[in-house]
């Protein structure tokens, strides 16, 4: 994906001494060279605990890792770790804790919100050599897999005995399940299965403190606070995770796919509507604009209906005879929708000829635009209409293209800002469009992130969203793990450093604290 | 929960509500918050513990009201719902007030968006009539009639739906509570797909009201299915019991439920519920029925349905396995109190959770024995993945030295976490894991 241009950091490193923070006195200068001798003490005692090819610090080797799939936001590590075990995470994670180094967890790297943006003064701690698939157990319904499995192949691990793994993100050939169990991953049909957190049923991880703690197991609801269901979606902030007993689902029986196109969104937006309040309830419900559509069509000829302006795609899955009433009912509203033209596959090839378009459509918007901005906002599905056109007034008064595509189920919107990165100003215009769509979606009650994530690319966004309380309170929750706050900083919660003076955001101590009756630590 | 555990915590709070009696009029130090505040009554008792006072706020501000005024005193709190479930969970170190949460019984549906925002105090019947005019509901069962939203929410009981459907934390989208400080806090939101920031509602599901007071939830909705059957087959052991279960989910019939129930050591009731378009409900439930041998097949849930066995005065315990371990545990449950005669014990077969209940006339000393015995023997037969919590028993069972929670992993990050929340230790003291 091309999102704004890469800024050059070519010549940035801790070896020779200068970073990317912004305040440039004597003071930050000192700080920054202790920071980076601490750092380079510290290598000789990571090749201790990962071996000498565990540890990278070869400068080309290390610039590799700068970025995640949000490329925008890119970093030289300080020094990058690849452990193959558990104990080698934990032991990596308590020395940093104890060097007061910060670390930045791993996967696959293919996040999109900069929540895997290493640190010049930091450990990356990779978990790609960590790939095992270490049981399937068809009987309990559940795998046992370590952090840097791809999470399709957990799937095909489990395929063999008639089961899946639910949660599928688009990315989920490459992407790790560590990975998805930081962002709390969904994918195109989260909208009946839910997220990854609705399908862990255990973990062990690593502690910022260098603890490794199991959590849950085979077994359903464990005893004690739900410390999975937070840790998941933490983006690396309170440790890493070193394994995870997932659940597997039976393969549906049936699977059905419709695609209904219409002359206009609204109507599209309207067979949704009515889909809902049928009471059906499909596995994924897809919907593109026609710029999107034409950027597919040029992309991969995927052929969809000519004139239309608005494609909706309806899967369906789950016993035969279920799939075919609900397809019989969502094929009738589309038609008093308005759909013009409706296409049905339960084969799997021509399923996946419904679904190029669909899937094609952010590398297909690279065709027709130099650069552009993607946006992950959620409005409550019954704002759809109303914030689409506001966006399209957004464009229009702007000049700035903006191409939908989104999971009209669930209201989680993915316009894509369109704008030429040679042209002067385009990028901070485009940027300023990608905000107001944002604020839009607060606006509606929504949210500011359905499945990117917040890390670095929405932290100073939280305070729209959230109350200065309600992030000093998520902010009390995470020093409960990481004390001495190295874990993954400077993501998720937004800070005076990356956002400027947050407004209202409490920076003093604790009250209970002021007041002498309780400690933090 | 060891001894030294609850005197570290115990001794953290010497210097608690030093003043307390006072003459601050009938509503004591609360009056300060405003809010409705009477003396408390033996009706009131947590856990055997009378409270000085119950405070009535009729909103999440006036709770956080009265949230702040205790915490300047020191005073520990304890919320209640409809108080259905309140001895639930270790008794109480400490109760010196109840924040009763009735009033705070509001319905916001948007049903178009299939969410509901809902007031603690709402009891779940009221909301599901509220959802049931537009042919939705909380997919979440009346496990303990009279519950509120606030109370299920805070003891995360779920009932068989929890298969297909998850637990009932996976059906919060969003929550807000009030602080030990009086702080409010939200997380979450409104919308069905969010991301943002950590999901702290989690945190507080099954809680026991101890990191801080919930006084509004925000759910996900589902339609009500049009159709549904209940195919029920009897098995002679707990093995045959397993084998039933285990077909059905091998099958294609994607079912919501399937419980198990065996109310006196022998035989075990197999039920499987299926819910969903009348066009494919029956050849589902023939499918199912073909599975079971001597099944029968019913339009309407049988009697009883997703209620915990037992009755008032017995202790009632919940167990996880993995589903395959299902035989080892029923016969372990049976077994737990030979004096007694065999538990009865029903639950969800397919998903692992069972509750069964030690009879109130078990003596309060072996009742600790047998949860202890039972407990081990739950751990040995699972490879240590099943658990055995007890959810409520007599104050002369926990007299008699009981241990509610058993072993519970990460318990110093729980306890890091209710330091970090709860720092004067005020909410709900002891009464959750590790005296927490």
């Amino acid at each position: 994906m091309r999102d704004r241009p890469i800024r050059d950091r070519s010549d940035e490193s801790p070896d020779d001494r200068s970073t990317t923070d912004p305040a440039g006195t004597d003071r930050g200068q000192a700080d920054r060279a202790d920071r980076a001798d601490r750092l380079s003490a510290l290598v000789p005692r990571l090749k201790g605990i990962c071996g000498d090819d565990g540890v990278i610090t070869d400068r080309a080797r290390r610039r590799t890792y700068e970025s995640d799939g949000l490329t925008y936001h890119a970093e030289v590590p300080g020094v990058v770790v690849l452990p193959t075990t558990a104990e080698q995470v934990a032991e990596v994670l308590g020395l940093c804790s104890a060097e007061g180094v910060p670390f930045v967890p791993r996967g696959a790297g293919t996040g999109l919100s900069a929540g895997a943006l290493p640190r010049t003064d930091g450990v990356l701690v990779t978990t790609s050599r960590m790939r095992r698939v270490v049981e399937v157990d068809p009987d309990n319904e559940c795998a046992v897999v370590q952090p840097g499995v791809a999470n399709l192949d957990i799937t095909r691990a489990a395929a063999p005995y008639g089961y899946y793994y639910a949660p599928d993100p688009s990315s989920q050939q490459v992407c790790s399940v560590g990975g998805n169990i930081a962002e709390n991953s969904g994918g195109a049909h989260c909208l009946k299965y839910g997220f990854t957190v609705n399908h862990v049923l255990g973990l062990q991880i690593a502690t910022p403190q260098g603890e490794l703690v199991r959590l849950g197991g085979k077994a359903p609801e464990a005893p004690g606070y739900d410390l999975i269901g937070a840790f998941i979606g933490s983006e690396g902030t309170l440790g890493i995770a070193t394994e995870a007993t997932v659940r597997l689902v039976r393969t549906p029986q049936k699977v059905t796919t419709l695609l209904a196109a219409f002359t206009g969104m609204d109507a599209g937006g309207e067979a949704v509507s009515s889909v809902v309040a049928e009471g059906v309830l499909p596995a994924a419900v897809e919907m593109m604009d026609a710029l999107s559509i034409a950027a597919a069509e040029a992309a991969v000829a995927c052929d969809y209906p000519e004139g239309a302006g608005a494609v909706l795609i309806v899967e369906l899955d789950g016993p035969a005879a279920d799939v075919d009433a609900d397809a019989a009912m969502v094929r009738r509203l589309c038609e008093r929708a308005g759909a013009f033209e409706i296409r049905e596959a339960s084969g799997a090839a021509e399923r996946a000829r419904i679904w190029k378009g669909r899937k094609s459509a952010f590398a297909a918007v690279g065709r027709i635009s130099p650069a552009y901005i993607v946006q992950d906002g959620v409005v409550p599905r019954t704002a759809l209409g109303e914030v689409l056109g506001d966006i399209a007034r957004l464009s229009a008064e702007s000049g700035i293209r903006v191409a939908n595509v989104f999971h009209a189920g669930d209201g989680n919107l993915h316009p894509l800002v369109l704008f030429d990165d040679a042209e002067p100003g385009a990028g901070e215009r485009a940027a300023e469009v990608s905000g107001a769509i944002l604020d839009l979606c607060i606006r509606h009650g929504g949210s500011i992130t359905g499945e990117h994530g917040v890390g670095v690319d929405k932290a100073c966004s939280m305070p729209r969203m959230f109350t200065p309380e309600d992030l000093e309170t998520m902010d009390l929750f995470r020093r409960a793990f990481d004390p001495a706050g190295v874990a993954n900083p400077e993501k998720l919660l937004p800070t005076p450093r990356l956002c400027g003076e947050v407004p209202g955001v409490r920076k003093d101590v604790h009250p209970l604290v002021a007041q002498g009756r309780a400690e933090q630590f | 929960m060891t001894g030294e555990d609850h005197q570290d915590l115990a001794a953290g709070q010497a210097a608690g509500p030093a003043d307390t009696d006072r003459a601050d009029g009938a509503a004591g130090p609360l009056a300060a918050s405003g809010v409705p505040v009477r003396p408390g009554t033996d009706r009131d008792a947590v856990g055997g513990a009378v409270p000085r006072w119950v405070a009535a706020p009729a909103d999440t501000k006036g709770c956080a009201a009265v949230a702040a005024a205790a915490s300047r005193e020191g005073l520990a709190l304890v919320p209640r719902g409809a108080g259905t479930k309140t001895g639930w969970g270790a008794p109480p170190r400490r109760c010196d007030a109840v924040v009763d949460l009735s009033a705070l019984n509001h319905v916001d549906h948007a049903a178009g968006d299939l969410v509901v925002e809902a007031g603690a105090g709402t009891p779940m019947k009221d909301l599901a009539d509220v959802l049931g005019t537009s042919g939705q509901r909380l997919p979440v069962d009346p496990v303990v009639p009279g519950s509120t939203v606030g109370g299920v929410v805070a003891t995360g009981l779920s009932g068989p739906g929890r298969m297909l459907y998850g637990p009932v934390r996976d059906l919060i989208l969003g929550m807000t509570v009030v602080r030990a400080d009086g702080v409010v806090s939200n997380s979450g939101g409104r919308v069905v797909k969010n991301v943002a920031g950590y999901d702290l509602g989690k945190l507080h599901t099954g809680a026991l009201g101890t990191l801080g007071i919930i006084t509004s939830v925000t759910f996900r909705l589902r339609p009500v299915p049009p159709a549904a059957r209940v195919v029920s087959a009897r098995a002679d052991d707990p093995a045959r019991a397993r084998e039933l279960v285990a077909s059905v989910l091998r099958s294609h019939t994607a079912p919501t439920a399937i419980e198990a129930d065996r109310p006196d050591g022998g035989a075990v009731t197999v039920h499987v519920l299926l819910e969903g378009p009348e066009e494919g409900i029956r050849a589902r439930a023939e499918e199912v029925s073909a599975l079971l041998p001597g099944s029968s097949v019913a339009e309407d849930l049988p009697d009883g349905w997703g209620a915990l066995p037992g009755g008032p005065g017995d202790t009632l315990l919940k167990l996880t396995t993995p589903p395959a371990r299902l035989p080892a545990v029923l016969d372990a449950v049976a077994d737990a109190a030979p004096d007694t005669g065999p538990l009865p014990v029903r639950g969800s077969a397919g998903s692992g959770v069972l509750y069964g209940a030690l009879p109130s006339a078990t003596a309060p000393a072996s009742a600790v024995r047998a949860v202890a015995s039972l407990r081990a023997r739950v751990e040995a037969v699972t490879g240590g993945h099943g658990s055995l919590t007890v959810l409520d028993a007599p104050p002369t069972v926990h007299g008699a030295g009981l241990d509610p929670w058993g072993t519970v992993l990460g318990l110093p990050l729980m306890r890091s976490i209710k330091q970090n929340l709860d720092p004067d230790g005020v909410l709900s003291p002891g009464r959750f894991a590790g005296g927490i």
